[in-house]
């Protein structure tokens, strides 16, 4: 069974006599489990949104959004998914212990097997002995990671993350690729990740799903046959590079379309 | 004892200030041969305190007593009402534009209509005036730290299926209190204005107010700067208490000021 299951979902903002925006036009996108899909586009493309109609915060104007073979509202009350922000968006009076426990928290979970996992998580994260710090004191990747471990603590199956390391410096970023995957590997989750950089996409991804704006809509899907895991030689593989300019001249025809 | 040393050094200069500014005063009052009853020098203040500090003990106990009701009546009223508009967005859009507006009217000026209403030596005129005066301020903040809660934050609890009683405690109470600080600290120094002055108005022979305006008309300055430097020590106080309850409660907070 899909992980996700979107089907002919449209998404319109603004309604009266106010100009109305396409942001999603004719989505629909099948996500197998332990797929790691990348949503790459120019903004306004409706990348976010789609994302956050897979996470019910965004509601489609029409369509259909299947989280796990139900719709997305169920999933999202049933707590079947994990988000990441571009913004850590932690918790300024918590420890780090406590983000990540605040999920576990929220759903009651025991306060020994919370501090348990919590900590498990940050272990996952490499941020052991961190613990008792607050989100000001650790660095914007560090940061990051604190929410990746927030977002894994309760064990979704599903992981959405909106441009999560969009505001991290270039090696900071290409870490922080590498210790996704290895995340990714070891919890076997699938992932929905928003990104506007191309090597990232397609050092990640198993598919990356090009999209186009004004409409927002899918253009292309491109499968990345790079195979895992992959590391810092992945990124110098002649292959590597090809499916760069795949993905670059797909976005490219994605624009052209539009303008003609 | 590191510790001890660090607050020793960092209180240095603001005492040294101090000490200075009192000797400066001293000297200057005796060199230029300035009237007594324009500026009397500290140490006749300090004399003048002694000599009277009976009386003005329980002056300032009065005075002290109507700030501190009225300031917890006030700030309770203030957080109680901010509660129910942040809940009620529409009471909020009803209530918030009126109470900023309302914030701006110095309430002060009611003070004589109030000694008219409860009497003036009826310490609940003193009280009422304190309560107006510290109720507005902790209002609108409480309702903009209730408010102001990052969107992403509550998105991020809205994608855990978090109920809304859960979002208040966990995220907009929490957001709340720098600001509701924010708003003690400032009603701390207003509770004590508040009641001095109104006693300007008329009160009962025992409170600052009435003391220093008495003294003052019967030339017995250094009397009515003994009051006002009790009055200033209690301000002083009431506002370094708040703030070592703000340190305990919300320690994230005093370090990210930092």
């Amino acid at each position: 069974m899909a992980v996700v299951s979107i089907t002919n979902v449209n998404k319109v903002f603004g309604s009266g006599n106010r100009p109305q925006t396409v942001a999603l036009k004719d989505i629909n996108l099948e996500i197998q489990p332990r797929e790691f899909i990348s949503l790459i586009g120019p903004s306004g493309c409706g990348k976010s949104t789609l994302l956050r109609t897979i996470g019910d915060l965004i509601p489609p104007s029409s369509g259909e959004v299947l989280v796990n073979g139900k719709p997305a509202h169920a999933a999202r009350l049933n707590r079947e998914y994990g988000m990441v922000f571009q913004s850590p968006v932690l918790f300024e009076w918590r420890t780090v212990l406590g983000n990540v426990e605040l999920p576990l928290e929220i759903m009651r979970v025991p306060k020994p097997e919370r501090t348990q996992r919590a900590r498990e998580m940050l272990r996952l994260v490499e941020l052991h002995g961190f613990e008792r710090h607050y989100p000001w004191q650790l660095s914007g990747g560090m940061q990051q990671r604190v929410a990746i471990a927030r977002a894994l603590s309760f064990r979704p199956q599903l992981l959405l993350m909106d441009e999560p390391f969009g505001a991290l410096d270039e090696i900071t970023r290409e870490r922080m690729n590498a210790e996704l995957l290895r995340i990714w590997q070891e919890t076997q989750t699938t992932v929905v990740f928003v990104t506007h950089s191309i090597p990232e996409a397609v050092f990640l991804s198993t598919r990356v799903v090009v999209m186009s704006a004004r409409p927002g809509r899918i253009t292309d899907i491109i499968e990345i046959d790079l195979g895992y895991p992959r590391t810092v030689e992945t990124r110098e593989m002649p292959r590597f590079f090809e499916l760069v300019t795949q993905v670059r001249e797909a976005l490219r025809k994605g624009e052209d379309m539009r303008e003609r | 004892m590191e510790r001890i040393g660090e607050r020793l050094r960092n209180s240095t200069p603001p005492a040294s200030v101090f000490i200075i500014f009192i000797v400066v005063w001293e000297v200057l009052v005796r060199a230029l041969n300035i009237p007594r009853f324009l500026l009397p020098p500290p140490t006749a203040i300090l004399n003048a305190f002694f000599d009277t500090s009976t009386v003005i003990f329980e002056s300032a106990f009065y005075t002290l007593r109507s700030a501190l009701i009225g300031f917890a009546v006030g700030c309770g009223a203030g957080i109680m009402v901010a509660f129910a508009t942040a809940r009620w967005v529409t009471i909020r859009e009803g209530v918030m534009p009126l109470a900023i507006a309302v914030n701006s009217v110095p309430i002060i000026a009611f003070a004589p209509l109030m000694n008219s209403w409860f009497g003036s030596t009826n310490p609940l005129s003193k009280v009422a005036i304190v309560a107006l005066i510290t109720f507005f301020p902790t209002m609108i903040n409480t309702v903009r730290g209730l408010t102001l809660v990052e969107p992403a934050k509550i998105e991020l609890l809205h994608s855990y299926a978090t109920s809304q009683l859960e979002v208040l405690l966990k995220a907009r109470i929490p957001n709340a209190l720098p600001y509701m600080f924010n708003a003690f600290k400032v009603c701390s120094t207003l509770s004590l204005i508040g009641a001095i002055v109104s006693e300007y108005f008329g009160g009962p022979r025992q409170s600052l107010g009435v003391y220093i305006l008495q003294e003052a008309q019967l030339f017995r300055f250094t009397n009515a700067w003994a009051a006002i430097a009790i009055a200033a020590l209690q301000g002083m106080g009431f506002y370094l208490i708040i703030l070592l309850i703000e340190r305990r409660l919300i320690p994230w907070h005093v370090s990210l000021e930092r």
